[in-house]
């Protein structure tokens, strides 16, 4: 049984109804970690949101399920949802900067959650995120706790929201594309980081990214999205070894290798792109039309 | 080949606002450190290295948005090192920017034809809505996107029309300061592809700035790698990925996740 079960989701924008994803399924288990690759617009950061219950409020849901350990979570009335998101679930998003409230200092940003929403003690969370921070590798906990987020470099910044993330232990984590906004020798040690304590914490993680190298180095499984439709579904090893669907293929192209730079940065073929064009609007004729 | 760009012993320093006393002059943070260096005429040369290793700031000093505090920098025979801006309005057109955020970049209540014209105009070019036509066909946008506001534009066809405003001037320098860094891998390959085309084309000189290699390295035919303001390494593309010689470069190569889960990584 899967940890983390979306069936046949489909969203769609609340005032001209155009669908943003056309219904998407995907299986995580408990400690697994699926990538959903894809690029912008393509609906990866919607399905996490839309896990998390976080949807932007333009956004409605159309149909389909979101089972959460056991529990289908669009059947649950809104208060027991977020109880419920918010013991087993937890984000890591992609902006270091606009996550974390640039007028309180950190330690409150960290404890708030565990002390409103589950019901911890002061001290308690207190003790919990010096822990967590140490294990991020910050050196001095209890000074950054009473740290402001402009004292703090954007690398710091992803491991205070990555030790935030893991505080209530979640058994899910959403990563929102948490490497995107660092230099690609930070990216190594946040991400090293996050594999690290989702090895340890034995966390589920579902990986936002539209870079397929990130994806080969962190995921088990992965979900390739073009327009809010999942294209494949495969594991890391056999998704590199060879793509089945040809815009994968071509995406795998387009990513930069120093190693092989006439086979890398391929744009995406227009002929691949107005195939897909027109199995979307078949989709969209078939189930609206 | 003769050179556009001749640098020696740059220095720049920046007063370090965070460390300002009450009272008297914030304390100076070395920037750059000492460099020296050519660009030929129809180079690409990438500058390569970590958030605070002062790429930008040496891609600034070079189109002399900042002016450096020693050392000179020489421009197609011309010193202008610490040109005022009077001196520097004549030279301006011919070194021009492309930003890494194109939304910030782009005026959001200008339509996209009004933003290619504008330093057109201030630049006293005749012919300009010619030459706007001309400029989003150089960058393969359709001639009604001069119509449209920038929030209407994806990511990549927004940093084509940063493209079609710097390469509407008829510069001899670009400096592409960390362009792609936004975008995904397709929109990429695309936006350097187009680079690479225009380049050729119009015989431009490129510096383009990253912290990634592997973006640079179809691209650019030699590269300078910075650490806190010192250049590491300077050579040309292909021996630098052979035989990376400073220890930087190879903390830098060794951190990009290749696409292949069989490489050592983590």
């Amino acid at each position: 049984m899967s940890f983390l079960s979306v069936k046949n989701l489909t969203l769609r924008l609340r005032d001209n109804r155009a669908p943003l994803l056309r219904d998407v399924s995907l299986e995580v288990s408990a400690g697994e970690v699926h990538g959903l690759v894809g690029e912008s617009g393509a609906g990866k950061s919607m399905i996490g949101k839309a896990v998390l219950g976080i949807l932007p409020r333009a956004v409605e849901i159309a149909g389909g399920e979101i089972w959460l350990d056991g529990v289908d979570l669009l059947a649950l009335p809104p208060a027991a949802r977020r109880k419920r998101v918010g013991g087993l679930a937890a984000l890591i998003p992609q902006d270091p900067l606009t996550a974390l409230n640039p007028s309180r200092r950190i330690g409150p940003q960290i404890t708030d959650r565990l002390v409103d929403i589950l019901g911890w003690k002061r001290a308690e969370a207190e003790a919990r995120a010096l822990d967590l921070l140490g294990e991020v590798q910050i050196n001095d906990p209890a000074r950054v706790m009473r740290q402001y987020p402009h004292e703090l470099s954007g690398g710091m910044r992803q491991r205070i929201l990555i030790a935030s993330a893991f505080a209530a232990e979640p058994k899910l984590i959403v990563a929102d594309e948490p490497t995107t906004a660092l230099d690609v020798t930070v990216q190594k040690q946040i991400l090293r980081l996050i594999a690290g304590m989702q090895a340890r914490h034995g966390t589920a993680l579902l990986f936002v990214t539209h870079d397929l190298g990130v994806v080969s180095k962190v995921c088990q499984s992965l979900s390739v999205l073009y327009a809010g439709r999942i294209l494949e579904q495969s594991t890391v090893r056999d998704f590199f070894a060879a793509p089945s669907h040809p815009y994968s293929a071509a995406l795998l192209g387009a990513t930069p290798k120093y190693t092989d730079p006439e086979g890398s940065l391929t744009p995406v073929p227009e002929a691949i792109i107005a195939g897909l064009r027109a199995e979307i609007a078949a989709y969209d004729e078939a189930h609206h039309g | 080949m003769a050179e556009l760009y001749t640098v020696e012993n740059l220095r720049l320093s920046l007063a370090d606002m965070t460390r300002k006393p009450l009272l008297g002059a914030a304390p100076r943070i070395e920037v750059l450190r000492g460099l020296s260096f050519s660009i030929a005429k129809g180079e690409i040369i990438g500058i390569v290295g970590g958030s605070g290793s002062g790429k930008s700031t040496l891609g600034r000093a070079l189109i002399r948005l900042l002016e450096p505090s020693g050392g000179s920098i020489r421009f197609d025979g011309q010193d202008i090192t610490h040109l005022g801006e009077e001196a520097l309005r004549p030279h301006r057109r011919r070194f021009q920017m492309i930003f890494q955020d194109p939304m910030s970049s782009l005026n959001p209540r200008h339509r996209v034809g009004q933003i290619i014209a504008g330093p057109m105009r201030l630049h006293g070019f005749d012919q300009v809505e010619a030459r706007v036509v001309q400029a989003l066909d150089h960058v393969g946008l359709p001639r009604g996107f001069a119509q449209r506001y920038p929030h209407e534009l994806s990511g990549g066809q927004r940093q084509r029309v940063g493209i079609a405003r710097a390469i509407a001037l008829e510069p001899e320098f670009i400096l592409a300061d960390e362009i792609v860094s936004g975008l995904d891998v397709s929109s990429q390959a695309q936006v350097l592809r187009l680079l690479e085309d225009l380049v050729r084309e119009l015989g431009l000189t490129l510096a383009f700035i990253s912290h990634d290699l592997s973006v640079i390295r179809r691209l650019c035919h030699r590269i300078m790698v910075l650490y806190r303001g010192e250049i590491v390494e300077l050579r040309q593309t292909a021996e630098l990925f052979a035989d990376p010689q400073a220890a930087y470069t190879r903390e830098l190569l060794e951190a990009i996740p290749l696409p292949d889960p069989d490489q050592r990584w983590i």
